[in-house]
């Protein structure tokens, strides 16, 4: 296979489901049920053919960089704006795993959602979206990432909107839409800064501008800032704190929607991202990426422990391993932060489909006993379920092993992976607080994962509903199936403690740094080019000598020697300085997250299988953080209180500013002028029209003596003109 | 002192002014008509009179005649317009016949 | 060239109206009522006809346009140009020898509005089918509309320009205070009294050029040559020149409206009829953004370098104050939907002066790109809220909710609008705005990324409108038919004449969300030839 049909084949699983949605939207009363049938062929055809590029990519030009294209799409003149597309190893992967969701959640869809009134236009919906995110993925430059970053923003408006009567659902889409605009618009602001600085938004453009030292308005400062505010984009999309906020409330769209969009493509989609911009991220904005993804994931998980509501938990379990990916990608361990976006991607899938599973017997028990008061969704109302649901119950069982972080499982592959990149990187850069955050949100992820398998599957049916559930049929339980199956650690590589050995870390390598070594740390400089590097650093470092990182350029002089050693030791083994310390901090982070996810699990069965300890005893001994934990650290209320009620009340005042004071002023000149004019009228009535009425009226008098005379008599007229004649007779003669 | 020029022009005077004093003072239409016809003839003798003293000679008596022909016709224009005021307002009065008025 | 019978298309795009206007004007009204019926669908089909002609020719004048030629102060390589004599007065006292042409062409900058102009005034008609009283007047008025907004594109002579502007006036001021809403009377007055104040600098201004430069030619007057010495405008950089500058900029700034002369637009808005506020939005507003790029930046580039950043501050106030107000109004009083459109629209336009303020090729593109956009964008939202007024008799927005299930294919139609409106990409309002967001970006960083609010709260308002309107449950007053005789409105859903009013403008919508070349193409050259001009001779002067 050529490179022209990768691309080829690239642009046609990028229009097919576009194609599907312009079908099926203006045909929704024709097709019915048929535009399941018709959503999933298409997409059976997308993944068929996403398997056959990611193949021919990972195979046949497995070393090459990206296979890319572009053309012109507006031309300035001065200027050129460039679109297209390119096809690497990183959207070869991407490229399975959101067509196979998708194409499970299209099949899972026909039976979930066979009931629905806007069947059709669900899955038009589901083919717009699919479009969206594979733009995103096959995206070569920023504007046609930025481009179907907005387009998925859409999608997922439209389908958590989709059951737009409810108000809660119509909130939620809202809030997803101008929550994500707010991170967009960091993105933006990062893109102007690319484009004004290197004039294209070619990805490839920008990385070797930066290598080549040019910095955007000539500082290093403004380089960390574009790379912080490139992030921001993800910070939205992929709901990491402070803007995680939208994707619980997600949870309102049609669970098939949840799993393909809120959690494992759309918000993967921010992980993407953060991988895409790494080579231009500097050691500041990775510091700060790092702690964005552990602040996230550690908080995501503690709120994940006190929620009831099967979905939130698994929400706030996408936001935990959401910031887990982020921060793996901030200390540096970029491949097991990918990693995880895939394995991730199947087991979270897989969990909400079962919850989805789970919610549509439970509905249609409910609706079997008339029930419309009991929230199918909440753990508390289920239990027992193992028996009534029993492959529901595997797959989900075998996930939930996977997520956490048991070893043979794909979850304990990609977990430990980026624990030793964020331990290794705490022992370079001395940020032991990422690596504590991510050993806890990991104990904590086994615990919740736990506690909602045993709550809602294990035990007794809490009510009667739980109790009266039934298995569903096989569109439900394939895709569950095989996403289970595919978190297996086989897939991925034959050693079940050691990823690196596998096909997968071995296509996914760690790109390059382009970052001057002066704003870089020293540690994630290349070893394998220390001339190279040194002629940058020189020339950087008297470029910026002012710059605030002359400490760090002088650790990078100690660092290099120090790598040269390294090298000679390890051979090409280590790129970089760092790779070589997540090598040594394997088996202990191995160690260690075995022990802290073992912990989780047993503490998981004690408290809920066992009932060794109470836990409504232990939320009532430490009830603050209980609350805080519940109410999800109150980030809405703060947010309704501050950042909404601040741009609401401000944009209150402004109105009525508005209305009041500019209107105000303008209807205040008009009343003056007519003030004027009155008065004016006045005088004009008074004084001017007096002295021309008075004329008017001495005129008129005269008039009014002289019509006497106008008698219309000719006689009286005869007796005038003779009286007349005889007066001038009597002058005249 | 035999009759000259003089004493037919006082005539003719006199018979004017009573035609002027018959046309300014009557209000019955007919009577204002007469004193019309009279102010016609006191022309005509003054013709007359100029013909045989004043050397208008033929010229004078032909005038006459002419005037004397149109007050016949301007009589029977007269009498037809009189005629049909009577008919419309049942008087001749002339202060009333005043609707052109306004 | 292509001429009929001497008659170049410019001359016949604007005074074609003026024939359908003299047939609308001999055709009687009718006493009874089928009579009035059949004259009613006369004077409708007959403006439809006019106006759709008249479309016919902006395409092909689109068609044969020539985009390698930049025009702006070069009379050569003006297009379509016509140039006759009109006004021409010797040994007038003070004045002199008066001689006015009737001069019109076009470039890169304005052939995007007559097409504009066109597309907004033909699928406007069909927004004016609601209307129902005096419709003779209210067509005859809408096509005098039409004639004085072609001319003001065409006119390449400040007095043939200032001619039409005011021309454009007139009807407006009958458009709004006779067909208008309650208020009608004072947004009319207000209307017309803000936009003559503003005309009047603009007059005072053209008579001080006419003294400096002894001509009214616009290519002419932009030539620094042809200042005579020792005369009001003389020299570069002068006070005078400073203050005429400033004249001028008021005079367009209150037909874009920019804050803070943009109070006006929200009365004329919630007071005109469907059509008109429709070509308000669509047309109108773009000749103060165009009158800048055509009169007062050639004219005065070093005014322009000098006020250059202040220009921008107010794009910037405009676009994140127009969004905040258009947020803020629904908590105080009658939450308007359009009203809401209007201060949209003083946010949208905020982004034009951003871009013309930045003097970069892909901010000035951007803003007149946004111009167009703006135009069909704004035209749509308008007809969307007039398809529910003449349904409902209300735009409150507190009085709907729930309109999906009811009108599905008219929620279609307002989610387009509405998701162009706060710049999806895909559809043109992206495109203009990430341009002006691009080339601002260079000129002045910092009130370009405070600019960038603007997309925050117009995603914020804009979706807030749809949730209020469409989502949630239907009340239930509106649960029944609109009109429960079926006479005139036989389903609940959009029909086939709004119909055929918005999907034109959706379509150029998403098109040129696409495929924008289709437009950019046509100014890239004016553009750059534009900024060039300015920049080289904004050097002049030590300002």
């Amino acid at each position: 296979m050529t490179k022209e049909t990768i691309l080829l084949l690239s642009t046609v699983i990028l229009l097919l489901p576009l194609l599907g949605f312009t079908i099926i939207i203006f045909n929704q009363k024709r097709l019915g049920k048929a535009a399941g049938y018709l959503g999933s062929a298409v997409l059976g055809i997308d993944l068929i053919l996403s398997i056959i590029v990611a193949f021919s990519k990972l195979v046949t030009f497995a070393g090459e960089g990206m296979i890319q294209t572009k053309f012109d799409w507006i031309n300035l003149g001065t200027k050129t704006i460039s679109i297209g597309i390119g096809v690497d190893n990183l959207t070869a992967v991407m490229l399975i795993v959101v067509t196979l969701i998708s194409f499970l959640v299209h099949l899972f869809s026909m039976e979930y959602m066979a009931e629905d009134k806007r069947f059709p236009r669900f899955y038009a919906y589901l083919g717009i979206f699919t479009f969206s995110m594979l733009g995103i993925v096959i995206a070569n430059n920023f504007l046609n990432m930025y481009i179907f970053w907005e387009l998925v923003g859409l999608s997922s408006y439209l389908l958590i909107g989709f059951w737009y009567e409810k108000d809660s659902a119509a909130n939620a889409s809202k809030k997803a839409f101008i929550t994500n605009r707010i991170g967009d618009l960091g993105f933006f602001a990062g893109i102007m800064i690319v484009f004004f600085t290197y004039g294209s938004f070619m990805f490839d453009d920008v990385f070797a501008g930066v290598a080549s030292g040019l910095l955007p308005f000539d500082s290093g400062t403004m380089l960390t800032a574009a790379g912080i505010l490139l992030f921001c984009g993800a910070i939205g999309k992929s709901a990491q704190f402070p803007l995680h906020v939208w994707l619980p409330d997600a949870m309102e769209g049609p669970t098939p929607v949840s799993a393909l969009i809120h959690a494992a493509t759309m918000v993967a989609a921010g992980v993407y991202l953060t991988c895409r911009i790494f080579p231009m991220l500097t050691a500041d904005a990775l510091i700060f990426v790092a702690y964005i993804g552990a602040i996230t994931a550690f908080m995501a998980a503690t709120i994940a422990i006190t929620q009831n509501d099967f979905k939130k938990v698994l929400a706030y379990s996408t936001v935990s391993q959401l910031g887990y990916m982020i921060m793996a990608i901030g200390v540096g361990a970029y491949t097991n932060g990918f990693f995880h976006l895939v394995t991730h991607a199947w087991f979270k899938a897989c969990l909400f489909l079962g919850s989805g599973s789970v919610i549509h017997a439970m509905h249609h028990a409910a609706h079997h006993f008339h029930d419309h008061h009991t929230d199918p969704q909440d753990i508390r109302n289920m239990g027992g379920l193992r028996k009534t649901m029993p492959l529901t119950y595997i797959t989900f069982l075998f996930v939930t092993i996977a997520i956490s972080g048991v070893p043979f499982t794909s979850g304990f592959l990609s977990k430990d992976g980026i624990l030793a990149g964020t331990l290794a990187f705490g022992s370079l850069s001395g940020h032991w607080l990422i690596p504590i955050a991510g050993f806890g949100a990991a104990g904590m992820t086994a615990f919740y994962m736990f506690r909602l398998l045993i709550e809602s599957f294990h035990g007794k049916a809490k009510t009667n509903i739980a109790s009266h559930t039934h298995e569903n049929n096989k569109l439900i339980t394939g895709p569950l199936v095989l996403l289970s199956v595919l978190t297996i650690w086989v897939f991925y590589s034959f050693n079940p403690i050691d990823a690196t050995s596998g096909w997968f870390q071995k296509s996914i390598k760690t790109p390059a740094t382009s970052v001057p070594a002066a704003l870089q740390f020293d540690f994630l400089m290349p070893l394998n080019a220390e001339g190279h590097n040194a002629a940058a650093h020189t020339e950087v470092a008297t470029h910026n000598a002012t710059n605030s990182h002359t400490e760090l350029a002088k650790h990078e002089a100690a660092a290099n020697t120090h790598g040269a050693e390294a090298k000679s030791a390890h051979g090409s083994h280590a790129l970089n300085k760092f790779e070589e310390e997540m090598h040594h901090m394997h088996y202990p982070a191995m160690i260690a997250s075995l022990l802290i996810a073992g912990l989780g699990i047993l503490l998981s069965f004690c408290f809920y299988q066992f009932k060794v300890f109470s836990p409504d005893n232990m939320a009532n001994m430490i009830k603050p953080f209980y609350k805080i934990s519940l109410n999800k650290w109150y980030f809405d209320e703060i947010y309704d209180k501050t950042v909404i009620g601040l741009t609401l009340g401000f944009a209150k005042l402004l109105s009525w500013f508005d209305g009041a004071v500019i209107d105000g002023i303008v209807n205040g000149v008009a009343t003056v002028f007519r003030g004027i004019g009155w008065f004016v009228g006045k005088f004009d009535n008074i004084v001017i029209d007096g002295f021309v009425n008075l004329t008017a009226q001495t005129t008129g008098f005269f008039g009014a003596a002289f019509r006497k005379v106008q008698t219309g008599r000719i006689q009286a007229y005869l007796i005038f003109t003779i009286v007349g004649l005889m007066i001038l007779f009597y002058f005249l003669v | 002192m035999g009759i000259g020029l003089t004493h037919y022009l006082i005539i003719s005077i006199l018979l004017f002014a009573l035609g002027v004093f018959g046309i300014a003072t009557r209000k019955n239409a007919i009577l204002v008509l007469m004193g019309l016809e009279l102010i016609l003839n006191s022309a005509n003798i003054n013709f007359i009179a100029f013909a045989r003293f004043g050397g208008m000679n033929i010229e004078g008596h032909v005038a006459v005649i002419f005037v004397i022909i149109l007050a016949a016709a301007e009589v029977a224009v007269a009498l037809a317009i009189i005629l049909n005021i009577y008919q419309n307002f049942r008087h001749v009065d002339v202060d009333e016949i005043n609707q052109l008025k306004d | 060239m292509f001429n009929i019978f001497g008659i170049g298309p410019l001359t016949l795009i604007t005074f074609l109206p003026l024939i359908g206007l003299l047939i609308i004007l001999a055709i009687p009204a009718g006493k009874d009522e089928k009579a009035r019926e059949l004259s009613t669908n006369l004077y409708r089909w007959l403006t439809v006809g006019f106006t759709f002609l008249q479309l016919v020719i902006a395409i092909v004048i689109y068609m044969n346009f020539n985009n390698a030629l930049p025009g702006i102060n070069d009379a050569n390589t003006m297009q379509f140009v016509e140039k006759t004599p009109w006004i021409q007065l010797h040994g007038l006292p003070i004045f002199g020898d008066l001689k006015i042409d009737y001069y019109v062409g076009i470039d890169g900058i304005s052939a995007p509005m007559i097409l504009l102009t066109a597309i907004v005034c033909f699928v406007a008609t069909f927004a004016s089918w609601s209307i129902k009283k005096a419709v003779k007047g209210f067509f005859m008025m809408y096509l005098l509309l039409d004639i004085g907004m072609m001319g003001v594109f065409i006119s390449l002579d400040f007095f043939l320009f200032y001619v039409f502007w005011e021309l454009m006036l007139l009807p407006m001021y009958f458009l709004i205070g006779i067909w208008g809403g309650p208020r009608k009377e004072y947004a009319a007055i207000k209307f017309f009294i803000y936009t003559l104040f503003g005309s009047v600098f603009m007059l005072l201004v053209m008579i001080g050029l006419w003294f400096t430069s002894g001509t009214f030619n616009l290519l002419d007057l932009a030539n620094p040559a042809n200042i005579r010495p020792d005369q009001i405008f003389s020299g570069f950089g002068t006070t005078w020149r400073l203050w005429a500058f400033v004249g001028l900029f008021v005079g367009f700034a209150i037909k874009v409206p920019t804050v803070p002369f943009h109070t006006w637009l929200p009365d004329a808005h919630v007071e005109a009829p469907t059509p008109i506020s429709v070509i308000l939005a669509g047309v109108l507003l773009k000749m103060g953004t165009y009158g800048m790029l055509r009169i007062a930046w050639p004219i005065f580039p070093e005014a322009v370098k000098y006020f250059q950043e202040w220009i921008a501050l107010i794009g910037m106030v405009s676009i994140v104050y127009g969004a905040l107000c258009a947020l803020g109004q629904h908590k105080v009083g009658k939450r308007d939907l359009k009203k809401l459109i209007a201060y949209s629209s003083v946010s949208h336009m905020g982004y034009v002066m951003l871009g013309i303020a930045s003097m970069t090729s892909a901010g000035v593109t951007g803003a007149i790109f946004q111009m167009f956009n703006h135009g069909t964008i704004t035209a749509m939202l308008f007809m969307i809220v007039g398809v529910i007024y003449d349904r409902a008799h209300t735009r409150s927005m507190d009085d709907f909710g729930g309109l999906a299930n009811k009108m599905p294919v008219y929620t279609g139609m307002m989610a387009i609008s509405f998701f162009a409106a706060i710049g999806l990409p895909g559809m043109s309002g992206f495109v203009s705005e990430a341009l002006v967001f691009l080339g601002a970006f260079a000129t002045y960083p910092l009130y370009t990324v405070i600019s960038g609010l603007g997309i925050v709260l117009g995603a914020a308002y804009m979706l807030w409108a749809l949730q209020r309107v469409f989502f949630g449950k239907l009340p239930e007053k509106w649960s029944g038919p609109w009109d429960p005789s079926g006479k005139l409105y036989k389903h609940d859903d959009i029909n086939g004449i709004e119909l055929t009013a918005l999907i034109p403008l959706a379509v150029v919508v998403i098109f040129l969300g696409i495929f924008p070349t289709y437009i950019t193409n046509m100014m890239t050259e004016s553009v750059n030839q534009l900024i060039h001009f300015v920049t080289v001779n904004g050097q002049f002067t030590g300002l």
